[in-house]
């Protein structure tokens, strides 16, 4: 297994570089190093200099104001507790707040990612001073105001369309998983009281998850091994089952074929929350399912669905196929019918049976194609936390241990950081999620021709 | 003569193997049916409670219906619906805008920033998404969200802010798009944006009502982020975490029919946009332009 790493080419070469702009601009580009958007003013594009400059102006003051104190906090994360100070004047005991290091956190890495943004600011400033330098050294036309607008539904439309979502994404999926990785080094948890100020710890977390010793590390990797027998099973028996079943509905012999898909269909069109706690309150000791077929006189004693280990891990999974095989048929219905008919006319020539066939020609066929669908239902599986924590929550959990036997590491995730309050180690189990899925990934990602050549076939 | 035999007893038994898929196919449609077929039986039943002892209920009543839209003391259902309704719509005008935006970017469009936010998004795609929910719950409060009228807010804000992320399936679609065609509008001067809106957009219909239809259903069946955000403010509640208290050890003996009553009332529009959508989710998956 070798993944090759190409050497990178620069597809878009432009001479306006930062570096370029060091080595070669002049002085109106050097003094836009230092006061931005100088260069643009002085080539008269004035709006677009003060632009650069207002930036420079908003972020010098936030970090005088607020930043830097924000960045001084955070090697420390405060060391203020809350304390009790006797008041003279009114004779009562006053609590004087101490350090919140949850916030000091949080406002360092937002500190850290308005630096970030500013230095990308800094470097378009230079590059676009530069630009118009050059420009009016050889006498070109310079872009007013207008002409920038105007480029901004041409030239530089993605820039225009990309502004708004990668704000949404910045702020509500890059920062936040940012701050929850800086927990993972922290000793952040109900653990030893430290809900309101805590330490960075180093590497220490994640010692307690990998080690035998520990009560988290001994829950960590059978969890960890479930995880992976259930995301196997979850994702390789849905794609199986769920293949036989769109092909037998699409076979030749087969009638009525809209009328079957609709029955499928249908028990996906009603949200998976609603049918999953259904099927938790069918399968309850005094359930419906119980209670039928105790009825009907099969069985003595309810069936431990939940309470017993091996029952709840089958059930899940079994559970898990009534939700997920209508939607591997719905999504498989069409590429099976693109394999191509000789393979089969072929094989039908040859005396292959239908089990033959399958395994021979269509699952080859359908593994080649639906790869990067298949390593997504996978991730999907790993982070599967509805299917869980909505049927069995968990359980069977034994005694004092936090994590039930049917627990994913997504779900464990949740009851630490919800349930316990233990943030640092739900922290490193989610790095850890991602470790696996990223090796996973990677893997037989790079591998897939969808990836290699994603224009393939324009 | 011969050959008469031969064909009978192929008739004979492909006549059996029919048999055989079409049991088999009943009796997975059946198993797949049930559940529904008995929440719709409990939304309908008199006796109160979660035990059963019997699969037909013995009185049928219109009762849970009711009461779950005019019983607002404990749990204001229709409060709910309502709460649930507003989020859903502009969820779904800001994520498709999201969508469309950066899937049409995405495949149109060469730039330097491009391979790395391609790689960037799969990346993110791999880590838990509830691994942040509590980081995401700070930088609310830390904005001023995460009390009152502004849940609602901030409720639209995690079900869009993320928007950008999910555009592969609207990218695969604008890839199968001609790209003769953008060129063709670009020697008669269009710029890109027109091409985007007067030639993309109008061509891609299947993956609009896609992307409109799964971030509308968006709000109506997560709960997880729902509750983390609304926590105790019960007049926010959306319908999924109202559902889900339903079942809570407290309300079940009394309201465990009225869940079955309400399941069924949130069931119907999804299935209804769902079963509609999905003859454009496969024409999505498999391309715009035929032949």
């Amino acid at each position: 297994m070798s993944i090759k790493f190409k050497k990178r080419v620069n597809e878009f070469p432009t001479p306006y570089t930062v570096s370029n702009a060091v080595k070669k601009g002049g002085l109106l580009t050097k003094l836009s190093m230092l006061i931005m958007g100088a260069g643009n003013i002085a080539h008269k594009q004035i709006i677009k200099g003060l632009i650069f400059l207002l930036m420079e102006v908003a972020f010098v003051y936030f970090m005088i104001t607020t930043g830097a104190h924000c960045l001084a906090m955070l090697p420390s994360l405060g060391d203020r507790a809350q304390e009790e100070v006797w008041n003279e004047a009114k004779g009562i005991y006053e609590y004087v707040a101490g350090d919140n290091s949850l916030l000091i956190l949080l406002y360092g890495v937002v500190t850290i990612f308005v630096i970030i943004w500013f230095i990308f600011m800094w470097r378009a400033a230079v590059k676009s001073a530069y630009k118009t330098e050059c420009l009016a050294k050889e006498g070109k036309h310079i872009n007013s105001i207008k002409d920038d607008i105007k480029d901004m539904f041409h030239m530089n439309l993605h820039k225009t369309l990309l502004t708004l979502p990668l704000a949404g994404i910045l702020a509500f999926n890059i920062l936040p998983l940012a701050f929850m990785i800086c927990m993972a080094f922290t000793n952040y948890s109900k653990q030893g009281d430290h809900l309101m100020l805590f330490d960075w710890v180093g590497l220490d977390n994640f010692a307690k998850v990998l080690s035998f010793s520990d009560s988290i590390g001994q829950t960590f990797w059978p969890v960890l091994g479930w995880t992976l027998v259930w995301a196997v099973f979850a994702t390789g028996l849905n794609y199986i089952f769920g293949m036989i079943l769109a092909i037998l509905i699409n076979r030749n012999g087969t009638r009525f074929k809209s009328f079957w898909r609709f029955c499928f269909i249908l028990s996906i069109a009603v949200p998976q929350f609603v049918s999953l706690l259904i099927m938790r309150t069918m399968l309850q000791p005094s359930g419906a399912v119980n209670v039928l077929l105790q009825n009907l006189g099969l069985i003595d004693s309810p069936l431990p669905f939940w309470t017993n280990a091996t029952w709840a891990r089958v059930t899940v999974i079994i559970i898990n196929l009534w939700v997920g095989i209508p939607y591997t048929m719905m999504q498989v219905t069409g590429i099976l019918q693109n394999i191509p008919a000789e393979l089969y006319e072929a094989a039908k020539v040859d005396g292959a049976n239908a089990v033959v066939t399958f395994f021979k020609i269509t699952l080859p066929y359908m593994l080649f194609v639906t790869m990067p669908y298949l390593i997504t239902t996978f991730t999907g599986n790993v982070n599967n936390f509805n299917v869980i924590y909505l049927l069995s929550g968990g359980d069977p959990t034994p005694v004092g241990s936090t994590a039930g036997k049917t627990d994913l590491l997504v779900t464990w995730l949740y009851k630490l950081t919800i349930d316990q309050q233990y943030y640092n180690i739900g922290a490193v189990i989610g790095i850890f999620t991602f470790v696996v899925l990223a090796i996973v990934s990677l893997i037989t990602y790079r591998n897939t021709g969808s990836y290699k050549n994603e224009e393939g076939f324009q | 003569m011969g050959k008469k035999e031969v064909t009978s007893s192929m008739k004979a038994r492909k006549f059996a193997a029919n048999t055989a898929v079409h049991v088999i196919l009943a009796v997975m449609a059946v198993i797949w049916i049930f559940p529904i077929f008995w929440v719709i039986l409990t939304s309908f039943r008199a006796e109160k409670g979660s035990y059963v002892s019997s699969f037909f209920p013995k009185g049928y009543t219109v009762g849970n219906y009711v009461k779950l839209f005019t019983d607002t003391t404990i749990l204001n259902f229709p409060k709910m619906f309502m709460n649930t309704l507003v989020i859903a719509i502009i969820t779904c005008v800001v994520s498709t805008f999201f969508v469309l935006s950066v899937a049409y970017v995405m495949s149109r469009l060469r730039f330097k920033m491009r391979k790395p936010y391609l790689n960037i998004a799969m990346i993110l795609g791999l880590f838990p998404a509830f691994m942040s929910m509590v980081a995401v719950y700070y930088i609310l409060k830390s904005l001023g969200l995460s009390e009152g009228a502004m849940i609602r807010v901030a409720l639209v804000l995690v079900y869009s802010g993320g928007a950008g992320l999910g555009f592969t399936i609207a990218k695969g679609f604008f890839d199968t798009i001609p790209k003769a065609l953008d060129e063709a509008a670009y020697i008669d001067g269009c710029t890109r944006f027109q091409v985007f809106y007067k030639i993309t957009i109008p061509l891609s219909k299947p993956i609009i009502v896609y992307t409109v239809l799964t971030s509308f259903m968006g709000p109506w069946v997560d709960f997880i982020f729902a509750k983390v955000i609304c926590r105790a403010n019960a007049d926010y509640y959306t319908v999924a975490i109202g559902l889900w208290r339903m079942l809570e050890k407290e309300y079940i003996d009394n309201w465990y029919t009225c869940f079955a009553a309400g399941a069924v009332v949130v069931s119907i529009p999804i299935a209804i946009l769902f079963i509609f959508m999905q003859r454009y989710y496969t024409e999505g998956l498999s391309g715009a332009v035929k032949g």
